[in-house]
């Protein structure tokens, strides 16, 4: 079932739902929000994510009418709404304590903001009985905002600021009170219910993997502006500054000297690309067939499993991971073989041994300056033999952070850099290979990291 | 074991200092005046043994009560004892409230010294503030002076000895007792459940309706007990500040304990009170526990 994309962002035809036109709020001597523009679609789920103090709150709080910007416009559907008080917008916002108020039951808590509209009583009970289907609080709805649970009263809160069918719904750090599983299963729940009613949803939030989870796009914010915003993937993959990448998840940033490397014909497209496109797995080999590829663990996974029974799999074209797994030669994952290794990008020289790292990737334009080479630790390879790859590092395992589903090893290299690598654990505990103190080879392909000019 | 010991000490102050004291008032309005030392009879005599003790009961009865009844004096006194009470409440209720508001909102750094203001009354005795407020509301008071020399008024306000200097002064004594608990209700209120009442279409002044007053309502509960059960009793305020037609109870038991030394009847009027004031104070452990429960 083909799904079409939603990037209404992508499309010029496409008029924003809310715009903030160079909006600057300060408090005092404190600018909260510097010369912001931004425009937000409809039916948008669009997260603002950035530490403390980013910002993030005020801006929710103008898009509420609970600040009003210093200076510049916010538009909701093309109209100013920087003078509307909050009681006359229409806007909902779902408030990080919840707000329920504490002495009236879950029903009228609902039925609350439908009240003051003067609705006929058979249509608000008609809506709060669809509210509370909507959120699965029908049993709860006699009770007070006490005698029910933290998730429970998350629902209600946004029953109650789903009840007026807002254009827009503002989710102040909704899930922050709740306990990680909770959390989970609550984005879910609140993914669902964004798209069933069609509500924009726009919500605030520190915790980065809530924010790539349930929203269309993400921004990220520093110091009152935004400094990327962009699809989660984009902005995992892609991410257009050193502030950005080491924000969202773990990253190791090397810093070193960019040179542009030579470009033959045929990738010369392919270093052309902005670095903005993430780099979301390898370009597939020009295959004869039109048949699914295997990706590198799933041809590792056959190798290991299936070949006993079904024989050797059909050789692709590949040149990759096809070297036999032997019971000495331990790589985790396969390493990437240089002989796939794209040309053009930039060699970037840093401390180590002289040998440039390669990054295909990259923009050559960025021939001489001082970059940083954002990795991502599940793109490294580790192994305790030199593996045959691109990029090739080698140091000591210093500490190894067991988190279950993955390990993640901290890498002391000759010069004393410390890289992570995160490798999946695909087998059990005991039977890893890699220890403490072990000498082992770290590997990434030549397109695994993203080049950042250094800031600053 | 232990539990019922720790329970027993506030069971074993209460029985000391409240039961047994109300018991031997009750006992004292069920005898007669006599004029000896205590000046009432029948005297428990220990030590004539069970018939003593049968003697001693034979005597008791109701007619002080019975006298109560008849006389419109006492009747008329409780009568306007629980309006003086009810109406100084209300009004001590109209001023704390945006006091207690004001405190609230107050920025976080300046409610102690608010509270403080609130308080600091207290360390004067209350009697010398009492008096001190015959000097402001005498016809040559501070107050008249104050209004004649701004030209307000031409000739001298009478309000000493009157029932509105009894609320003046019932008002300005008791109104610590009605802001505390209305503060103590408000400051606890995140101010997000205003704003999210706004959001949902609130005006600032429903908002206050529908949620800042419903939510300090076991406050105001608890302020008007603590006003109106010992304004109902006042004795100090109606006699200093009160005329010769001011009718309260409290001033009644004294004329009949130290005027008439007729300490059964004194009594009597004494566990009257006492009734009456039954049915507010019960009130107020209901509304402490609602509120106990409510906070769990």
């Amino acid at each position: 079932m083909a799904q079409t994309v939603f990037a209404p962002w992508n499309d010029p035809k496409e008029k924003p739902l809310i715009e903030f036109v160079n909006v600057t709020k300060r408090f005092g001597d404190f600018t909260a929000i510097d010369n912001l523009s931004q425009k937000i679609y409809a039916k948008e789920f669009f997260a603002l994510l950035g530490p403390s103090g980013c910002g993030k709150t005020t801006m929710m709080r103008m898009l509420g009418g609970f600040e009003t910007p210093t200076s510049g416009k916010i538009l909701l559907a093309g109209q100013d709404i920087g003078a509307v008080p909050p009681n006359k917008r229409a806007v909902n916002m779902m408030f990080q304590s919840y707000a329920l108020f504490p002495h009236i039951s879950v029903w009228e808590n609902i039925a609350f903001g439908l009240k003051r509209e003067g609705m006929a009583k058979v249509k608000i009970a008609a809506r709060v009985d669809e509210m509370l289907r909507l959120t699965r609080l029908e049993k709860f709805s006699g009770r007070k905002p006490h005698q029910i649970s933290g998730g429970q009263r998350q629902r209600v809160a946004l029953a109650r600021s789903l009840a007026k069918a807002p254009k827009l719904l503002l989710l102040d750090e909704p899930l922050g009170a709740l306990d990680k599983k909770l959390r989970q299963e609550t984005q879910f729940e609140l993914m669902d219910i964004q798209e069933s009613t069609g509500t924009t949803f726009v919500i605030v939030t520190h915790d980065q993997e809530e924010a790539m989870t349930v929203a269309s796009r993400v921004a990220v914010m520093d110091h009152g502006k935004i400094v990327q915003v962009a699809t989660p993937d984009v902005i995992y993959e892609a991410p257009n500054s050193v502030y950005v990448a080491d924000f969202i998840g773990d990253v190791n940033l090397i810093e070193g000297t960019a040179k542009a490397r030579k470009t033959s014909n045929t990738t010369k497209q392919l270093a052309a690309q902005p670095i903005a496109e993430p780099e979301v797995s390898p370009k597939p080999e020009p295959s004869s067939d039109r048949k699914p590829q295997p990706n590198e663990r799933g041809e590792w996974l056959h190798d290991k499993l299936l070949e006993p029974v079904l024989g050797k799999r059909a050789a692709v074209q590949k040149t990759v991971a096809t070297a036999p797994i032997s019971e000495t030669a331990t790589s985790v994952a396969p390493a990437p073989k240089p002989s796939d290794l794209p040309d053009g990008g930039l060699e970037i020289a840093w401390l180590d041994n002289g040998k440039p790292l390669i990054a295909s990737n990259a923009d050559p334009s960025l021939d001489g300056a001082k970059v940083v080479l954002a990795l991502r630790p599940e793109k490294l390879s580790i192994s305790t033999e030199e593996p045959d790859a691109a990029n090739v590092l080698r140091g000591k395992v210093i500490d190894i952070a067991y988190l279950g589903n993955i390990s993640t090893y901290y890498v002391q290299l000759e010069t004393g850099t410390m890289v992570k690598a995160q490798i999946a654990n695909t087998r059990r505990v005991s039977r890893r290979d890699i220890t403490w103190e072990d000498q082992v080879w770290l590997s990434f392909r030549a397109t695994a990291g993203v080049v950042l000019e250094q800031e600053a | 074991m232990r539990r019922a010991v720790l329970i027993a000490v506030p069971y074993l102050w209460l029985l000391a200092l409240f039961l047994v004291p109300f018991l031997i008032v009750f006992k004292i309005s069920l005898s007669d005046a006599a004029i000896a030392r205590p000046p009432y009879f029948p005297q428990l005599e220990v030590s004539e043994g069970w018939s003593g003790l049968k003697e001693f009961f034979a005597e008791l009865d109701w007619e002080n009560y019975i006298f109560l009844g008849e006389d419109v004096l006492y009747y008329q006194a409780y009568l306007s004892s629980l309006k003086i009470a009810l109406i100084s409440t209300v009004l001590t209720l109209l001023v704390g409230y945006p006091i207690a508001y004001g405190m609230a909102r107050a920025a976080p750094e300046w409610r102690p010294t608010l509270l403080m203001l609130i308080i600091l009354p207290f360390w004067t005795s209350f009697l010398i503030r009492v008096y001190a407020w015959k000097g402001i509301l005498s016809t040559e008071g501070l107050l008249n002076q104050l209004l004649m020399s701004l030209g307000i008024i031409s000739d001298p306000l009478t309000i000493l000895n009157t029932n509105t200097a009894v609320y003046i002064g019932i008002v300005y004594t008791y109104l610590p007792f009605m802001v505390l608990p209305i503060y103590s209700a408000l400051e606890k209120m995140d101010d997000s459940l205003l704003e999210a009442a706004e959001d949902l279409g609130c005006s600032r002044f429903q908002a206050f309706w529908l949620v800042t007053f419903p939510m300090s309502r076991a406050g105001v509960f608890a302020g008007c007990f603590l006003v109106f059960i010992p304004a109902l009793g006042e004795f100090v305020i109606p006699s200093l500040l009160g005329g010769s037609d001011t009718l309260m109870i409290g001033k009644v038991l004294y004329e009949e304990f130290f005027s008439n030394r007729d300490w059964p009847v004194a009594s009597a009027v004494a566990v009257i009170l006492l009734l009456i004031l039954i049915v507010p104070i019960v009130l107020f452990q209901l509304n402490q526990q609602k509120q106990q429960e409510a906070e769990q």
